[in-house]
């Protein structure tokens, strides 16, 4: 069967969009032919800076001939009717038809078939669009015909297009169409530098191979695979060891079609700056690779450089040309360093006081002060050094104001570490420069030391806090502030390091401390006097907020709000990692503290405050929700985890369905005699062995399961659990429920929500599924 | 070329190799111009740019002209960074098929053989906010270096272009420091002479360096400016609307080009106020926006002129 080549020949297509080009011109050229009834036998796609390329081959020569039937008209039907079907149909007359019969009669059936079309005119047809409708990040126009609307626009002004279709053993077909004036034929061109005539191709083999004559290489991973190697090479020759570098390889082949790499060096005294310094600046700036020595592990002052030509001179110029221009980037860069570090970290926090956070957030130096609050009020939870905290979210951030980090802002939090170790800072002081911001993604690794720990929630919880207290929440897919990453951060720090704590007593101290300040920068407003000094009336108030509030758990309704967040992204990340959502949901769904209301109520008096220091409440006081919850998220997951275990086994399978069963009976008859059946069952009413068996068993294992969970051993509460199975088994296989008795009626439907009532100890059954 | 005196070739002074470009591209058919006679921040600036990259006719230019960045002085102290410095300017309109060719041709002009050099088109989207103009194109690297950059313009003043014209500015004294081989900028050979009739970059322009650095960021009259602001903001608008024929039917302009210079006199000032640090943040934005603004308004007048517009 007959192969298709593609070829689109353009100016120089930005590295970062070639992969993905390539891969959509594959997807849209085969959807579309698998779509016009032309099954293919196999596609590739390529691409270099200046072309895309496709081949696909084993396409059949022509569309399959579709067929179909048309019903037209009874036998001695008027003539307008028959008419009509000879036209609608194309038939010349009925003897052309067949006739059928069924029970109303015999009628005309008209065969009407549709040849299918040659593949190459299909083609002819769908290529223009494709090339029309490409899905670029940003295209554009070009040239004389960009005057008219309506001209081509693509990535970079494209120049021509080769197209060509046939057998393997014969001479391949130019797939005749054009686009905007460019004409599909079978020339392209070779390297712009070493072999830039024009080249007459057939087919992909023959494509692929005078390309690679005339120095283009067309497969990227080919590409790739030459510079990783001769980079390899290069350091090995020299003892050294590359610094391996996946995105500047993939930006590094999509920058050549010939790649060439080489060596350069810089002068040693640069290795003064630190590695990763030294490494961006060479890096982001030159695309080139490092180098280091194996046995040290520290760069040398060697880098690697792929060109896109092979130079009469062996390279020597572009050699020279790159370590030129490499060492006044590496002077700018030591010069920064080397100014970074005559400043001590402390005394750069003054400037953070101009810089906005956030309009309604305040100032950086402000976000400092608060972090290093809450750090101090976090650190004795996890087991932190409550001073080398304060200092450690003290300096954290300080090196955004570094020369450093304004040139890389990628290496914030190192930099901020390297300085702080430099001016003799605690190790984990300084660890935790770089430390509080992870993790910064899914994959990223959470911080350990507890010190970093302290900064790191207290850094995530202030912004959780602060946008929730001005209510810029998440709503949807708009997240601008990513505070779905901070909470999830939040959440793997504490579950990763197995920390035992109630996300109630964090997130309380950070809402309430957000919360006054947004409310204090409103009162300083609103109380300014007319000369624009501050009001006594705001004073007062400050003295207020700062002697009275900070540190005392107060929980209004909007740390509810804000747990309850915690508790969806919590669901989210188990269920990522496949725990079934409705053993989630069991799981949140009993709590056996509802440690919100005694302090709702205690922060009732806070609100006062506020009331008379402003005009309004800053905080809403809305009771909070009926539903109970969970806040010690490691207790949780535990939980999560000890319940899936146990519905694994029979007898938790049977418990399960035992409970439901329990639960679908009370729920009739709790709506029949609208009523529900709460209260401890009287033995006295006890008639069967079951049913006292079955109370025996329930008291049994809440005592049981109970002080399992107590002892938060949640397997061991899952096996007290267990125990019920029988004696529920058993009720239900010999007790009949509603008795005609009445008062035994009352009694067993008792028995049975106490067994719904056992089960929640752990979970609540009712919600599981299955 | 062979003809040229040892003191004319480009690797061996400033000034033949500005003279060399402006040859290369005459010979291209481009006109010739002089720089613009304000103070501006790139070569972009130029009405032979900014207006002329919009309308339908064919315009072909090419020119050196002094670009001033207020902030990135230094004193004359710093080897490459200058707050007054080169740019060569080569606009054509329509983008010919071949201007990557032609520009390599350049190249090659000034004494940049691509064969034993690396040369790299690397993706740089344009954007001047100022200006309400954007395009695609590269940085166009030497050995790793860039050296000019290449764009086609997409829309400029708010205007599409129709046709899109391609522009490329090349970074003279770069450029010159990479083919004479110094790696200072006071060090370039200005005139190409040796010996005592050797004139440097430094003898020309250190000196004003050292001046407008001082002006710059410590004694430019900031009130003054302010107050240049607004009057150059006022008398941009004030031309405006004067300039339409028949009163306000907006259909031809006939004062375009001076309501642009009043634009091209507001974003300096801006500039310089930047550099006195006077500006804050979100003024700053602002700022830039009332320079977009009356950018927009002129584009949108020049495209009704004798040579903006259509047939």
């Amino acid at each position: 069967m007959p192969d298709l080549l593609l070829e689109l020949f353009s100016e120089e297509i930005p590295a970062r969009m070639q992969a993905k080009a390539a891969d959509d011109l594959r997807r849209m050229v085969t959807d579309k032919l698998v779509a016009e009834g032309l099954v293919y036998e196999g596609a590739k796609a390529f691409a270099t800076p200046r072309r895309l390329a496709l081949t696909v081959h084993g396409i059949p020569a022509r569309q399959p001939d579709l067929k179909s039937e048309r019903r037209g008209p009874k036998i001695g039907a008027p003539d307008a009717a028959v008419q009509g079907f000879l036209k609608a149909t194309g038939l010349k007359s009925l003897d052309e038809a067949k006739i059928q019969k069924d029970a109303k009669g015999d009628f005309y059936i008209a065969l009407i078939e549709k040849p299918g079309r040659p593949a190459i005119d299909v083609i002819a047809e769908m290529i223009p669009v494709i090339i029309r409708t490409f899905p670029w990040p940003k295209s554009m126009r070009w040239g004389a015909r960009s005057a008219k609307s309506g001209s081509l626009t693509w990535v970079r002004p494209l120049h021509s297009i080769i197209a060509t279709f046939g057998l393997e053993t014969e001479e391949p077909d130019v797939v005749k169409f054009a686009v905007d004036g460019i004409e599909a034929g079978q020339t392209t061109y070779g390297h712009r530098f070493m072999a830039p005539g024009a080249i007459s191709v057939r087919r992909f083999e023959d494509y692929e191979a005078k390309l690679k004559a005339a120095k283009v290489i067309l497969d990227p991973q080919a590409r790739k695979d030459i510079i990783l190697e001769d980079a390899k090479e290069l350091a090995f020759a020299q003892g050294l060891e590359l610094v391996e570098d996946q995105v500047l390889l993939d930006e590094v082949s999509g920058l050549v079609e010939w790649p060439v790499v080489m060596m350069g060096s810089f002068e040693k005294e640069f290795l003064s700056i630190p590695d990763e310094v030294i490494r961006a600046t060479i890096r982001n700036n030159q695309k080139c690779f490092v180098v280091r020595d194996p046995k040290t592990g520290k760069l040398t002052n060697k880098f690697v450089l792929t060109a896109n030509i092979e130079a009469p001179d062996g390279g020597k110029t572009i050699v020279a040309g790159n370590e030129r221009v490499i060492r006044p980037r590496l002077s700018d860069a030591k010069f920064f360093y080397e100014t970074d570090l005559k400043t001590r970290l402390e005394d750069r926090l003054p400037k953070f006081e101009q810089i906005v956070f956030h309009e309604k957030l305040g100032t950086q130096a402000e976000r400092i002060k608060r972090i290093e609050r809450l750090a101090a009020e976090i650190a004795p939870l996890v087991g932190a050094d409550v001073e080398k905290t304060k200092r450690a979210a003290r300096l954290a951030k300080a090196d955004l104001l570094t020369e450093v980090v304004g040139e890389f802002p990628e290496l914030q939090g190192l930099m901020g570490k390297y300085y702080a170790l430099a001016q003799g800072e605690d190790a984990s002081v300084a660890a935790a420069s770089e430390e509080h911001w992870k993790p910064q993604g899914p994959t990223d690794r959470v911080p350990t030391d507890p010190v970093s720990v302290a900064v790191a929630l207290a850094d995530k919880l202030d912004t959780l806090a602060g946008f929730w207290a001005i209510d810029e929440k998440p709503t949807g897919s708009k997240d601008p502030y990513a505070l779905r990453r901070a909470a999830l951060g939040v959440i793997r720090i504490i579950l990763e390091n197995g920390l035992r704590l109630r996300l109630a007593d964090i997130c309380g101290p950070s809402f309430w401390q957000a919360a006054t300040e947004k409310r204090a920068r409103e009162v300083q407003n609103e109380t300014k006097q007319p000369d624009g000094t501050e009001s006594p009336r705001f004073t007062k108030f400050v003295v207020r907020v700062d002697t009275e509030t900070f540190g005392r758990r107060s929980v209004p309704a909007g740390v509810v709000d804000l747990i309850t967040f915690f508790a969806d992204r919590l669901k989210v990340q188990l269920r990522e990692q496949g725990a079934r959502h409705d053993l989630v949901d069991a799981v949140f769904s009993t709590s056996p503290s509802p440690w919100w209301r005694a302090d709702a109520a205690r922060s009732a008096g806070k609100l006062d405050l506020i009331e008379t220091a402003g005009s309004e409440a800053a905080l809403d006081s809305n009771p909070p929700p009926e539903e109970e919850m969970q806040d010690d998220l490691l207790m949780v997951v535990r939980r999560v985890e000890a319940l899936g275990k146990f519905l694994d086994s029979d007898d938790g399978k049977n418990l399960l369905a035992g409970t439901k069963r329990a639960s679908n009976i009370l729920a009739i008859e709790e709506k029949k005699d609208k009523r529900s059946f709460d209260g401890a069952p009287d033995a006295a009413l006890y008639k069967l062995d079951e049913e006292k068996a079955l109370a025996a068993a329930i008291d049994q294992v809440k005592a049981e399961a109970s002080a399992a969970v107590a002892k938060e051993d949640f397997a061991a509460a899952m096996s007290a659990m267990a125990k019920l199975r029988p004696a529920v088994d058993a009720f239900f296989d010999k007790v009949k429920v509603n008795d005609d008795d009445p008062k035994v009626r009352e009694n067993r439907l008792k028995l049975l929500n106490e067994i719904r009532a056992a089960t929640r100890a752990v979970a609540d059954f009712s919600r599981i599924e299955g | 070329m062979d003809a040229l005196p040892d003191h004319m070739r480009p690797e061996r002074s400033f000034q033949g190799f500005i003279l060399a470009l402006q040859r290369f591209w005459a010979e291209q058919g481009c006109v010739i111009l002089q720089p613009y006679d304000m103070e501006m921040g790139a070569g972009t600036f130029h009405p032979a740019t900014t207006l002329r990259a919009l309308g339908p006719k064919p315009w072909n230019a090419a020119y050196v002209q002094p670009s001033r960045r207020p902030k990135d002085g230094r004193y004359g102290e710093n080897p490459n960074r200058l707050q007054h410095y080169y740019q060569f300017q080569v606009i054509m309109k329509p983008s010919p098929p071949n201007l990557q060719e032609l520009y390599l041709k350049s190249l090659a002009a000034i004494g940049i053989d691509a064969a034993v050099h690396d040369i790299r088109f690397v993706e740089d989207d344009w954007e001047s906010p100022t200006l309400g103009a954007w395009g695609l194109g590269w940085e166009c690297w030497c050995d790793g270096m860039e050296v000019s950059q290449f764009t086609y313009f997409q829309q400029v003043a708010g205007v599409e272009c129709a046709p899109v014209a391609g522009e490329l500015t090349y970074g003279l004294e770069r450029l010159a420091m990479y083919v004479q081989g110094v790696d200072r900028v006071y060090d370039l050979n200005f005139n190409g002479r040796e010996g005592a009739e050797k004139v440097t970059y430094g003898d020309v322009f250190l000196q004003a360096e050292q001046e407008y650095s001082r002006h710059n960021f410590e004694y430019a009259d900031t009130a003054m400016l302010f107050e240049q602001f607004k009057m150059a903001e006022a008398a941009c608008r004030k031309y405006l609307a004067a300039g339409w024929r028949d009163g306000s039917n907006m259909k031809e302009h006939l004062m375009a080009l001076p309501a642009y210079d009043q634009c091209i006199k507001a974003s300096h000032v801006f500039n310089l106020l930047d550099a006195r640090g006077v500006i804050s943040v979100t003024e700053r934005q602002s700022y830039i926006g009332r320079v977009r603004d009356l950018a927009k308004a002129c584009g949108e007048a020049w495209i009704h002129t004798e040579t903006g517009r259509a047939v």
